[in-house]
């Protein structure tokens, strides 16, 4: 179970090693909204803080997670919420 | 450049504020798409809102245009601000009122 949330977590720790990193579904906020499909996993937020994003602005800091979850968010993964700091 | 991508190019060099989400400013169809709304109505800035659910592969076509996975999209003459999680955090920090009026947009000034 929880596939796509233990595939994004283990991409982010490799690419990012982050200090501090929570991955939460939040499918079932979504139910019956746009994106959202049987079994969840298709909206996730992610809180990360790795010391690999300061100096880069809000917009690079996103691309870079974004880009790390290029696969998902193609096969699957309908919204990323991204709280993310340098610590 | 595809006569969509040439859409997208010309309104956001056009318009001063631009949203491209799901639905309309009056009726948006995704939560994170509605916060973003409530934000700039707050701030008080003119923007046109593009609603990505209309108009053919206008949805995929954003995505590419600036290269961001997700709707929706803020635009500011003509360059991309971010998405909801992006805005959000800038309007909390007091620094989207500042940077819409350092690009000469009024904007309600805080009371």
């Amino acid at each position: 179970m929880s596939t796509f949330r233990n595939r994004i977590e283990s991409k982010l720790r490799a690419a990012f090693e982050p200090t501090r990193l929570e991955v939460i579904d939040e499918s079932h906020q979504h139910a019956g909204h746009g994106g959202w499909r049987e079994g969840g996993e298709t909206h996730f937020r992610v809180r990360i803080g790795s010391p690999q994003f300061a100096g880069k602005s809000r917009v690079e800091t996103h691309r870079a997670v974004n880009a790390v979850l290029a696969e998902e968010l193609r096969e699957r993964v309908h919204a990323l919420a991204i709280e993310a700091s340098a610590s | 450049m595809s006569d969509t991508q040439q859409f997208i190019d010309e309104t956001v060099k056009s318009n001063d504020v631009v949203l491209f989400m799901k639905g309309t400013k009056q009726f948006p169809m995704c939560g994170f798409s509605g916060q973003v709304v409530q934000i700039l109505e707050y701030v008080g800035v003119p923007y046109k809102d593009v609603n990505v659910l209309e108009g053919d592969g206008l949805r995929d076509a954003i995505k590419q245009y600036t290269n961001w996975p997700t709707i929706p999209q803020l635009y500011v003459k003509g360059e991309f601000v971010g998405g909801c999680d992006i805005v959000r955090e800038m309007f909390q920090a007091g620094e989207l009122q500042e940077f819409l009026s350092g690009k000469g947009l009024a904007v309600k000034q805080a009371s």
